[in-house]
């Protein structure tokens, strides 16, 4: 079995970098895809503990992640849609009806 | 160097690099791209932890459904004024840009100086356990629950997206 420190390392790279799309980009649908990218590097991480382990529970998880997933990019990108219908613009500073 | 790490290093440097291009590319587009790229390494990587089952998941679901959606998005917007939108490099930037790489280097700290755990397992165990048959058998008895509870999330996601998107409400 690989031994799985450069894959939780890999996993937190990843993450990282998906954090600072979500913070610095200002573009909606690169935010999301951020976050997709954040979903994806915890995923990694549970399949590798999962195979030091020898436990299927973190392969299970990583099924219910990608279920998730995939109903949240349905919502968020209908609400994509929503808001550029009504503000014809997709740049987050100038979605602010919720910010103080 | 083994053929197992030559793989990983491979993988992984295409993971970061495509990663780095999703963050930093102005064209959503291009971003899209990339992040399917991404997607294809990551499921490389599963296969080296012999997770079979996951990387074909990964392949169909993220790379098959979620990113067409996200470029029928895309192209359905079809966003004129990007160079407006994509702003030069702010001071906020450099500061979320410095607070991100702090976070990174405390992973990384963590990560190299921890007490690594030994593997439990052999590999013709390991191979077993990322199987279809064996994903099922877990699946549709111990994890049955949550199983049913995720019908619930789609059922709830498709009806949700439906009232959303949808112009006005009859």
């Amino acid at each position: 079995m690989p031994d799985i420190q450069p894959y939780l390392i890999l996993s937190a790279t990843l993450f990282v970098i998906g954090a600072a799309g979500v913070v610095a980009r200002r573009n909606a649908i690169i935010v999301f895809m951020s976050i997709e990218l954040m979903l994806n590097s915890v995923n990694l991480s549970l399949v590798a503990f999962s195979a030091q382990l020898g436990d299927v529970t973190g392969q299970i998880l990583v099924f219910f992640v990608m279920t998730v997933a995939a109903a949240e990019a349905a919502i968020g990108l209908a609400i994509v849609i929503a808001l550029f219908r009504r503000k014809q613009t997709l740049n987050l500073d100038e979605i602010n009806i919720l910010k103080w | 160097m083994t053929l197992e790490s030559v793989i990983f290093s491979v993988l992984a440097a295409s993971a970061v690099g495509s990663a780095l291009l999703v963050v930093t590319r102005r064209n959503p587009v291009m971003s899209a791209l990339y992040l399917i790229v991404n997607f294809f390494c990551l499921a490389g990587l599963y296969l080296t932890l012999h997770a079979q089952f996951i990387a074909i998941i990964q392949i169909l679901v993220y790379a098959g459904a979620i990113m067409v959606l996200f470029v029928f998005v895309i192209m359905l917007l079809n966003l004129g004024d990007e160079r407006k939108l994509s702003d030069g490099v702010s001071w906020k930037k450099i500061v979320a840009a410095g607070f991100c790489a702090a976070l990174l280097m405390e992973f990384v700290y963590i990560l190299i100086y921890s007490e690594p755990s030994p593997a439990v397992m052999s590999a013709s165990m390991a191979t077993e356990i990322g199987t279809v048959e064996y994903i099922g058998s877990q699946l549709f008895t111990k994890f049955l629950f949550p199983f049913e509870i995720t019908s619930l999330i789609l059922t709830a996601a498709i009806v949700g997206a439906i009232v959303l998107a949808k112009r006005k409400l009859d």
